[in-house]
């Protein structure tokens, strides 16, 4: 589904190199988590994969199946099927969250050259999937991301994840700012949408999560690159010993 | 202070193509009383406090300067909306293309009409309320329009009236010079809607007094029309009795120069004001608001919401002032504007002002200038939506604090029509 071959990434502003070459490959249908200490290059690499400005990439290069991300502007690269939940949803004051939704998808649709989907329709799709995400109608009239709790901000982007319906999923730290019980909603927001044509990439610090979102495989990301590939009993190594046994033991 | 000279060759220059209608003693007197102050603030300068972010002169010359004649190609706004019209030709009444004016609830003549009456309510409306709005800010355009106005209605609202009542101004020629004045009476507990929209002339100057009783309500909205080389200077001058509403909300896509002046005084306690406005401008567009609310009961309410889209050299200004006078006690005022600034020609002004004599009030006010925000233009791309339409919806969320003070959804539906149509249109180039 994802193939990451060799990314060099810098900084836009200051000429400072971020990733120094990763390679990933997120089969199809797979659950890959990435972990790594503060500094590592792991939300740069969500970001460039979703087209935030102020990164340039020097080297490598990134297909999302047959198409190569780089060459997409960040909206094509959603209609092409590749979806951020943001670490840090952004509050949009005077959109409504559900013409927000409605625009997002009926834009994908329409850029894929699919019919776009009736109001009526819409909103009954809106409303199954907000009840099973236990979202209340009344934050669907809000404005995007207003006022929401951080557990709200974070359902909000599954909610988003559940109605756009993308093959490849990355999660920057979804875990962080969320108790317990919020992540476990969030986990099983997740789950549900696990299926044999969807990719998830997990980013994240802890394990935590992971007990939630069982991953296939798990990397570690250190200093801009993927040095170490395991299983998920890599997640649970990481927890017990942190990451700075691990790292004296690759280098 | 005697008046500079230069102010007052320019002020007898404005006066010598002018001519004062003729009418009924009370007309006759208000309108000496008007040319009376005119002649003594004189017309405005660049010197004037009030007038440092927008210049006069071409509301100050003697004559209006060419402004073609723009046909926008689409359905009229608020076609859809039922409602009594009244149809101005480049400041002219027409009373072929205009309705009855025989409504339920409402009595309307036309101004000249009812200035030949020797006895008339709109006798204690009438320059009045301007009168009023002069301290302490001389508003010398207002009181030229009292004087001189040669067309207009006078309403008179006795009771509920649902159907809106709807001033059309066509402008037709491109050197046409209007000058309009409007009374409005909402008696005790009548209720009243207000729709004006086109621009009227190549220059208009429009001035409506508007007497708000106890427990009545005032709704109006107003669309100032396309042409892009109109100019207008406006005041709107509103008292309100107590519990009393007033709700007004102007958008103005286009025009070379508009000035709108609003001067509110809540009178009687628990009075509700919110007056609101949305500017959009692309190019040769200057637009000011200038609004002077005073509070002199106790727990009123009054907001200012004033939202303006800018580019390609066009400029905003805004000027709003909240006065509490002693004694207003529990007085909720609040007061934004706001300016989006689409490329780095564009520029906006503002200068927002209170003044407090009482000691238990809340008053807020605030002003931002920015551009679009980068993050949720990216978060709007990141699923899914093309940069121009998401910066179309930024936008009009960003006007949407204005708009939805419109009460009535239909009217505000057909506003986000038009704001839709200009960004549209804006897209195209």
């Amino acid at each position: 589904m994802l193939h990451i071959n060799n990314l060099h990434v810098n900084l836009e502003e200051e000429d400072k190199e971020i990733l120094k070459g990763v390679d990933l490959v997120v089969p199809a249908g797979k659950v890959h988590a990435i972990m790594g200490p503060n500094g590592s290059g792991k939300s740069t690499l969500s970001y460039v994969l979703s087209g935030r400005d102020g990164y340039v990439v020097t080297d490598g290069e990134a297909m999302l199946e047959e198409a190569n991300i780089f060459e997409l502007e960040p909206e094509e690269r959603a209609a092409a099927g590749l979806f951020l939940a943001f670490q840090y949803p952004v509050e949009i004051p005077g959109v409504g969250n559900m013409t927000f939704l409605r625009t997002a998808l009926n834009s994908q649709l329409k850029a894929r050259g699919e019919e776009e989907m009736s109001a009526a329709d819409f909103l009954k799709l809106i409303r199954e999937k907000a009840k099973s995400l236990k979202i209340e109608p009344e934050m669907l009239k809000r404005s995007v991301n207003v006022g929401f709790s951080g557990g709200e901000k974070k359902r909000n982007e599954i909610l988003q994840m559940a109605v756009l319906e993308p093959r490849m999923c990355i999660l920057d730290e979804t875990d962080s700012g969320l108790d317990v019980d919020a992540m476990k909603l969030v986990a099983e927001g997740v789950n549900a949408l696990r299926s044999e044509g969807r990719s998830f990439l997990v980013i994240t610090h802890y394990q935590r999560l992971l007990d939630h979102i069982k991953p296939d495989v798990v990397h570690i990301m250190a200093d801009g690159r993927i040095v170490k590939t395991g299983g998920p009993e890599l997640a649970l190594e990481v927890e017990n010993n942190g990451y700075a046994d691990l790292l004296a033991e690759v280098a | 202070m005697a008046l500079l000279q230069a102010k007052v060759d320019a002020t007898a220059a404005r006066l010598a193509s002018l001519e004062m209608p003729v009418g009924a003693a009370w007309a006759t007197a208000a309108r000496q009383d008007a040319l009376a102050r005119f002649q003594h603030a004189g017309l405005p300068g660049p010197r004037d406090e009030y007038w440092r972010f927008t210049r006069p002169d071409a509301l100050n010359a003697p004559t209006a300067d060419n402004a073609e004649v723009f046909d926008p190609q689409e359905i009229p706004v608020f076609d859809g909306i039922d409602r009594l019209k009244i149809v101005f030709r480049d400041g002219v009444f027409d009373p072929d293309a205009s309705d009855d004016f025989h409504q339920e609830g409402l009595e309307i003549e036309r101004l000249n009409d009812a200035m030949a009456t020797d006895i008339h309510w709109a006798k204690d409306v009438y320059g009045v309320l301007e009168t009023r709005g002069q301290t302490p800010v001389a508003r010398p355009f207002a009181s030229l329009n009292t004087a001189f106005a040669d067309d207009g209605v006078v309403i008179r609202a006795t009771g509920r009236v649902t159907r809106p009542v709807s001033l059309i101004y066509l402008h037709e020629h491109t050197t046409s010079d209007a000058i309009l004045h409007f009374v409005v009476k909402v008696e005790e507990g009548a209720d009243l809607t207000l729709l004006e929209n086109g621009p009227a002339a190549a220059r208009f100057n429009k001035c409506m007094e508007v007497d708000i009783a106890d427990n009545a309500a005032f709704h109006h909205v107003r669309t100032q029309g396309r042409d892009h080389e109109r100019q207008a200077v406006t005041h709107i001058f509103a008292r309100l009795g107590s519990e009393s509403l007033f709700k007004s909300f102007t958008l103005t896509a286009n025009g070379r120069l508009t000035r709108n002046e609003a001067v509110i005084e809540m009178t009687g306690d628990r009075g509700v004001a919110h007056i609101a406005g949305a500017a959009l401008g692309d190019g040769e567009f200057h637009h000011d608001d200038t609004v002077f609310v005073t509070h002199d009961a106790v727990s009123c309410e009054s907001r200012q919401v004033f939202k303006k889209v800018l580019r390609n050299g066009a400029v905003g200004a805004f000027q709003g002032k909240i006065l509490v006078k002693k004694g207003a006690q529990k007085t909720d005022g609040y007061q934004i504007s706001q300016s989006l600034l689409l490329d780095e020609d564009a520029q906006f002004l503002a200068k927002p002002e209170l003044e407090i004599y009482a000691d238990d009030v809340v008053c807020s006010h605030g002003s931002t200038s920015g551009a679009i925000d980068e993050d949720a233009l990216f978060y709007l791309r990141a699923r899914g939506v093309p940069r121009a339409d998401a910066q179309d919806l930024l936008t009009l969320a960003f006007l949407a604090e204005a708009i939805e003070e419109i009460e009535n959804e239909a009217i505000a539906e057909d506003i986000y029509g038009r704001l839709d149509g200009w960004l549209g249109r804006r897209r195209q180039d």
